[in-house]
């Protein structure tokens, strides 16, 4: 339990100092525009996969749900809030975690192991601006885009299945959605959910490597607990930040 | 000003349970080699850290071109680090980046230099250590004596008032030792640098080192030039320049009682 | 050249973003209809609102018109207050008609506006007098109950006179 808060807390103080050392690694903009390309651009396949199948999974189990209660037009509705509201953000954070927090814990533990991190600093470079930093910000800022193209495909996946498969009404699909899915309410509030994912998960792999201890069984030892502690920390938050956006 | 350009002054450092050094005094006069000895575990490195400003000292104080390290602040501690140089144990080269971007790094994050100025430097470096050939290489395909050329060369890419080197021959072919040597001492003597030397090859040390500073149980033990050394009656520096297997640094670890302990086993 | 080739990925990726973003909220969202542009507003007080909530559609002839912007309780009166937000293209007459429906049986409960005839138009900032509460479950079947009841003890010519008065009060 102390150990926990001790994390906690170190944790905060490393979200500090990114906070502080971001100006300097600004500056260098294409440190960032890197690592978006490691963390993002390498993340879409998995993301724009799965988000396809999920879309059509749920499609189909919708469907015949729907279908028992006589009003399977409800398909394209039910599928655009379970997707944007929860399943887009909650979804491609997990395979976030699991893609790019991993590479960057072990990244950033494998730096430490080989001094990398201390080197830096003997040439007075900061590592925090230099390779955390930008790190942070490529996770943030990936994360919902990530998101929001995986609700995007899921849908389009759900339409090929529940329109073209299952024989809903193409105009019904899409104008029950319409009727029913709030710019504001569904597709923001799903945008915000991804950032705080992003900074959660990005946080949690950047500590854990910063944090392991220097051999290759620590650093696959953090590895596994970047997992499982954003996992954790992705389902927690969905549920807070859940019933703050359906209270308010 | 004195002609020290790091100086060490009633040096402690520890951990709460254990002190590892216990009123270290040294200097390093400008444009001299000077290593520090010591077996394993002594806390050679920690000193070496300890110059650079990455740990506190508990008590004392260093200071580098007079200055007190850890008193400085991130800019002024940023200030003192530009003139110093390092050579990591194992290299400590950026694994994602190729050789010509390693040694280019510090220049890069340091100066506004033009690209064609930055190349010439580079490849200038890695001439110096022999490795201008290999510039195009990424680090996990150099062996480790090449690695350990190319660290050499980043660490000396802004010339440096001051370079350290932690166990610079550690794992190293006979071949590969003796070039590090020979490099240590022309780059110390071309740039006008003044070199730090932690390591625990007494030999390869002895051959070109100027000074000599003996470090045990957390205090210099001894310290002169090599041939003084050599000829050290000191029971220490005699076991160690002679590698000895008992002597004043026991075979044992401190344990209870030998016999006491085997007799006293009760299952 | 490595560097110009990560520009472009990132950029490629930035975009889709954004289009995604874009798609979702036209094709998916309500963004294109819930676009009202310039609104004037206007209040309504009911005795009973039922499940209305902030932002639910206003509509009339089933067109969406507008949207609740919020609703208060007024404490002196003992009604709740709501307050519209109506496209400003559509304008309605003083004598205006507002009720508190329902989409299907169970579906959300969305505001209807029937103009009237006059030919006076509310303002920004009027009240809508003329409004029919929402229709409470609850007291839709104690009053179906209670007519039953009464069935039983009349004849039948008065119970089929006295129900269609009874469902016009609520």
């Amino acid at each position: 339990m102390i150990d926990r808060l001790w994390r906690l807390g170190s944790g905060m103080r490393l979200f500090m100092l990114i906070i502080v050392s971001s100006g300097e690694s600004f500056r260098r903009l294409h440190l960032t525009i890197r690592e978006i390309y490691f963390t993002g651009v390498l993340s879409m396949q998995i993301i724009l996969v799965s988000g396809f199948f999920v879309g059509m999974v749920l499609a189909l189990q919708m469907f015949y749900v729907l279908r028992q209660f006589g009003s399977p037009d409800y398909t394209g509705v039910v599928l655009a809030l379970s997707i944007i509201r929860e399943l887009g953000p909650v979804v491609t954070a997990l395979l976030f975690a699991g893609r790019a927090g991993t590479a960057i814990t072990a990244e950033i533990g494998l730096m430490k192991a080989n001094e990398e991190l201390s080197a830096m600093e003997m040439m007075a470079v900061s590592p925090i601006a230099r390779v955390v930093a930008p790190r942070f910000w490529a996770g943030v800022i990936s994360m919902p885009i990530l998101a929001v193209m995986f609700s995007m495909v899921g849908i389009l996946g759900g339409y090929l299945v529940a329109v073209p498969m299952l024989g809903v009404d193409d105009g019904a699909f899409w104008s029950q959605m319409q009727a029913q899915v709030d710019f504001r309410f569904d597709i923001l509030n799903s945008v915000i959910k991804s950032l705080v994912f992003g900074v959660a998960c990005t946080m949690i792999a950047l500590f854990e490597g910063f944090d392991a201890p220097p051999t290759a069984e620590g650093v696959s030892y953090a590895t596994t607990r970047t997992v499982v502690t954003s996992s954790l920390a992705i389902l927690g938050l969905d549920f807070i930040l859940t019933s703050l956006m359906l209270t308010v | 000003m004195t002609n020290n350009i790091v100086e060490i002054d009633n040096l402690s450092f520890g951990y709460k349970t254990r002190m590892l050094h216990k009123g270290i005094n040294m200097s390093f006069p400008r444009g001299k080699v000077v290593a520090i000895m010591g077996g394993s575990g002594s806390g050679k490195t920690t000193l070496l850290r300890l110059i650079g400003g990455q740990l506190r000292p508990t008590k004392g104080e260093v200071r580098v071109t007079g200055k007190v390290v850890h008193q400085q602040n991130r800019s002024g501690l940023y200030d003192l680090r530009r003139k110093m140089g390092m050579l990591f144990q194992r290299g400590a080269l950026f694994s994602d980046l190729c050789v010509f971007d390693n040694v280019a790094f510090p220049i890069r994050e340091h100066t506004d230099l033009p690209l064609s100025m930055i190349h010439d430097l580079v490849l200038m470096k890695l001439n110096a250590v022999g490795l201008r050939g290999a510039h195009k290489m990424m680090p996990a395909e150099l062996s480790g004596g090449m690695a350990r050329r190319v660290a050499l060369a980043r660490a000396v890419a802004l010339d440096p008032d001051i370079i350290m080197y932690d166990e610079p021959f550690a794992g190293l072919d006979p071949i590969s030792m003796s070039v590090i040597c020979d490099l240590i001492r022309t780059l110390n003597d071309t740039l006008g640098a003044t070199s730090i030397i932690v390591t625990h090859d007494v030999e390869e040390t002895f051959s070109f080192a100027d000074y000599v500073y003996f470090v045990a149980n957390g205090v210099v033990a001894a310290e002169g030039t090599p041939d003084d050394l050599r000829n050290s009656d000191l029971p220490f520096v005699h076991q160690f320049v002679h590698g000895e297997k008992d002597g004043p640094v026991p075979f044992h670890y401190p344990a209870p009682d030998y016999r006491a302990e085997l007799m006293g086993y009760k299952a | 050249m490595e560097r110009k080739a990560i520009d472009l990925w990132v950029g490629i990726f930035v975009v889709l973003g954004v289009a995604a973003l874009f798609g979702l909220a036209m094709k998916a969202g309500n963004l294109t209809s819930n676009n009202l542009g310039d609104t004037y507003t206007l209040t309504a007080a009911f005795e009973n609102i039922g499940g209305l909530k902030r932002n639910a559609p206003v509509k009339s002839a089933g067109v969406v018109i507008g949207r609740v912007d919020n609703i208060k309780f007024d404490p002196t009166t003992y009604e709740a207050v709501v307050a519209l937000k109506i496209d400003k293209r559509f304008q309605f007459s003083k004598d205006t008609n507002a009720s508190i429906l329902t989409a299907g049986l169970l579906g959300e409960q969305y505001l209807g506006i029937e103009t009237g005839g006059e030919s006076v138009n509310l303002k920004d900032g009027d009240k809508i007098s003329h409004t029919q509460d929402a229709m409470v479950l609850e007291k839709l079947i104690s009053k179906f109950m209670f007519n039953k009841a009464s069935e039983g003890t009349g004849d039948g010519k008065t119970t089929t006179e006295s129900e269609p008065k009874a469902k016009s009060r609520l």
